[in-house]
């Protein structure tokens, strides 16, 4: 089957994906099914969320030739796709941004949302505070405790955070109290995923709404480099900024597709978030994919620095990726990120998030071993500003 | 063959009185207490258990079953313990059906046939896996056709006409008829819709029709007892066994209460 037809009509990639969720939301995701092959052809629509995309999210991001990055590492040419840029500082924006006018034409007067970082929960408590809907955000008691600067900012932007503490107290669990939260007030409320994760149709729409990274790519490599590029190299998590780069280039078979999961304390500690590394088929949050769990089926609890690649799932297109072998999945460990994270600040003056430092990390191991007239295009999926907590914290330095 | 389950609703039926179902998790909060309360449940008038099988990350249950599948997780317990669990319970009682009701990445840990194998050997008479909606569920519809093990599946408030004719279809034991929008424990039950929402659902089937997930007390069961053939009744028990203390007595008390209001 083509890319172009993909998922399937029952929200398939392969045997992954699908919509393995109670009966209670079953219609409701249907309905956002039809509802969004309604208007994701509707000229209004499209008219509407370009321009959002132009004038409030501020695209098209620039790609930025890594002049001196390059000349350290001493192999390809390294180009550096600026969703860092965007508003509210990082990709998550393009989604929302989309979602919310969907929320909006689906009659929706309440808007809920998980979030791990903390950018989702910002990109979404932005367009609800634009279009003055409701807005409320579960997060993580662990995450709310190391990403503290996201959790004021989705507040002044005037949605409530709910901190959960159930299970690890992450983003999976997040993600189970806003599908509760749903199932409870399905009638008037609209779930945005952040990610290409979820129940059918969340993954295939996420990754529609990301996917203008990926455009975006594929012009500017023309005028900027003159050529596509040879890999593309993206960090996941869920794999939303990761599934926006490569979705227009599936077709394109001569330029690679990286994803690079995170590593944690070592692929080999089993303490880690990299399912598609280290994981094996299951169900989790209404879909088929790779998952971190134990023999038992009991989900695991993941281990990375960074709050925005701790999930124990991930996109069920990539599983099916992976599978075909179109893409590569690798991994880069916490000291790995930090590193690429001081590397890259010091010597572009670009801060990237501690998710998007994981993709930077494999470029630092992978450009050395290419040639010079060859190129890698990474996506700074976001912005490092909210990871410095974190970061003077692993050295030890009171802020 | 027939199974168990159509029996007990039919001696039910035959008594002009509705079933008790009774939900708790397995091992919560420990496997010997669980069978424990079995027992005794089935003395104080329970006429089919569901036994929850704990995850990780039980999606549909609100903050009461949460924390009894935490309490069996901390001790180790699972799908294996639980089959275990049946077979125990088996040996002094042959007549009182069990209905697993869980999630389907534990299911799927064994896999359908295995699954299938074990659910045989240890005389399990049902299976509700509440994240498996019809289009999703092959593999375990075909095992267990061939076990002969029902697949209890759930209808919502938010159910088409159309869609529970479907469900229906694909169903056997008795239908499960969520009495609200929410998760498990939730406190909005509307007593009208439900009867409406389940008057409606008999044209689809000749199947028993069990209500639960907002059925709190004696007051709520007999609230929509009329168009039952059964109620449902969780969160409570879980609750009483979260509470410590002397369980058996007080889930003994708890049904015994339920089960005359059933009468």
């Amino acid at each position: 089957m083509s890319e172009e037809l993909m998922p399937d009509k029952n929200g398939r990639f392969g045997i992954y994906g699908g919509r393995y969720v109670a009966e209670t939301l079953v219609p409701a995701l249907e309905e956002l099914s039809e509802q969004y092959e309604i208007i994701k052809n509707d000229e209004n629509f499209l008219k509407e969320f370009t321009d959002d995309l132009k004038y409030y999210v501020g695209r098209p991001s620039p790609l930025y030739f890594a002049k001196r990055w390059t000349e350290l590492l001493g192999g390809a040419k390294i180009f550096l796709k600026r969703e860092d840029l965007n508003h509210t500082g990082a990709h998550k924006i393009n989604n929302t941004v989309g979602q919310i006018l969907l929320a909006k034409h689906m009659g929706k007067k309440r808007i809920i949302a998980e979030t791990g970082a903390g950018q989702h929960g910002v990109a979404t408590a932005s367009v609800a505070a634009r279009h003055g809907l409701e807005c409320i955000i579960y997060m993580g008691e662990e995450d709310i405790k190391r990403q503290s600067l996201n959790v004021f900012r989705i507040k002044l932007l005037g949605a409530k955070v709910v901190g959960v503490s159930s299970g690890t107290s992450t983003l999976k669990d997040a993600m189970n109290e806003a599908m509760r939260d749903w199932v409870t007030n399905v009638d008037d409320t609209y779930y945005i995923i952040g990610s290409v994760a979820g129940p059918h149709p969340y993954p295939q729409i996420v990754r529609d709404f990301n996917a203008v990274v990926g455009r975006e790519v594929l012009e500017q490599s023309q005028s900027i480099i003159g050529k596509d590029p040879d890999m593309l190299v993206a960090c996941v998590g869920g794999g939303s900024n990761a599934m926006g780069l490569f979705y227009p280039f599936i077709e394109k078979k001569n330029v690679r597709l990286i994803g690079v999961e995170a590593g944690g304390l070592g692929l080999s500690t089993g303490k880690h978030a990299a399912p598609l590394n280290d994981g094996k088929e299951g169900v989790l949050h209404g879909m088929r994919t790779y998952l971190m769990q134990d023999d038992a089926g009991q989900v695991i609890e993941t281990h990375s620095v960074s709050a925005g690649l701790d999930y124990p799932g991930v996109g069920p297109e990539h599983a099916w990726l992976k599978d075909i072998g179109r893409a590569e999945y690798e991994a880069a460990d916490d000291e790995e990120a930090l590193d690429a994270f001081k590397e890259l600040t010091r010597v572009e003056g670009i801060m990237p998030a501690l998710e998007t430092a994981h993709g930077i990390a494999y470029v630092k191991k992978v450009a050395p071993t290419m040639s010079k007239d060859s190129s890698i295009v990474v996506n700074v999926s976001g912005r490092g500003d909210k990871d410095i907590n974190t970061v003077a914290s692993i050295e030890g330095i009171e802020l | 063959m027939s199974s168990k389950i159509k029996e007990v609703f039919s001696n039910i039926k035959a008594q002009k009185r509705k079933a008790l179902i009774t939900y708790i998790v397995s091992g919560d909060p420990d496997i010997q207490t669980t069978l424990n309360i079995m027992h005794c449940m089935v003395e104080e008038g329970a006429d089919i258990i569901e036994l929850g099988i704990p995850f990780s990350d039980p999606m549909a249950e609100g903050v009461s079953i949460q924390r009894g599948h935490e309490r069996a997780l901390d001790k180790g317990a699972s799908l294996h313990d639980a089959f275990e669990l049946v077979k125990e319970f088996r040996l002094t009682n042959k007549l009182t059906p069990i209905v697993f009701m869980g999630y389907m990445n534990t299911f799927e840990s064994l896999g359908a046939d295995l699954f299938m194998q074990h659910a045989s050997s240890s005389e399990l008479d049902g299976i509700l896996i509440v994240d498996m909606p019809p289009e999703e569920s092959s593999d375990f519809n075909l095992a267990a056709k061939k076990a002969n093990i029902d697949i209890i599946r759930l209808i919502a408030p938010t159910t088409s006409s159309s869609r529970a004719k479907k469900i229906c279809s694909q169903c056997s034991g008795y239908v499960y008829y969520i009495s609200v929008k929410g998760i498990t424990g939730a406190a909005n039950m509307d007593a009208v819709d439900v009867k409406n929402k389940v008057g409606e659902l008999r044209k689809h089937t000749e199947l028993p029709i069990a209500i639960g997930f907002g059925i709190k007390d004696a007051a709520s069961a007999s609230s929509v007892m009329e168009v039952a053939d059964g109620i449902v009744v969780g969160s409570v028990f879980v609750d009483l066994i979260g509470e410590g203390g002397n369980i058996i007595e007080k889930v003994s008390a708890k049904t015994k209460e339920l089960s005359e209001v059933l009468q």
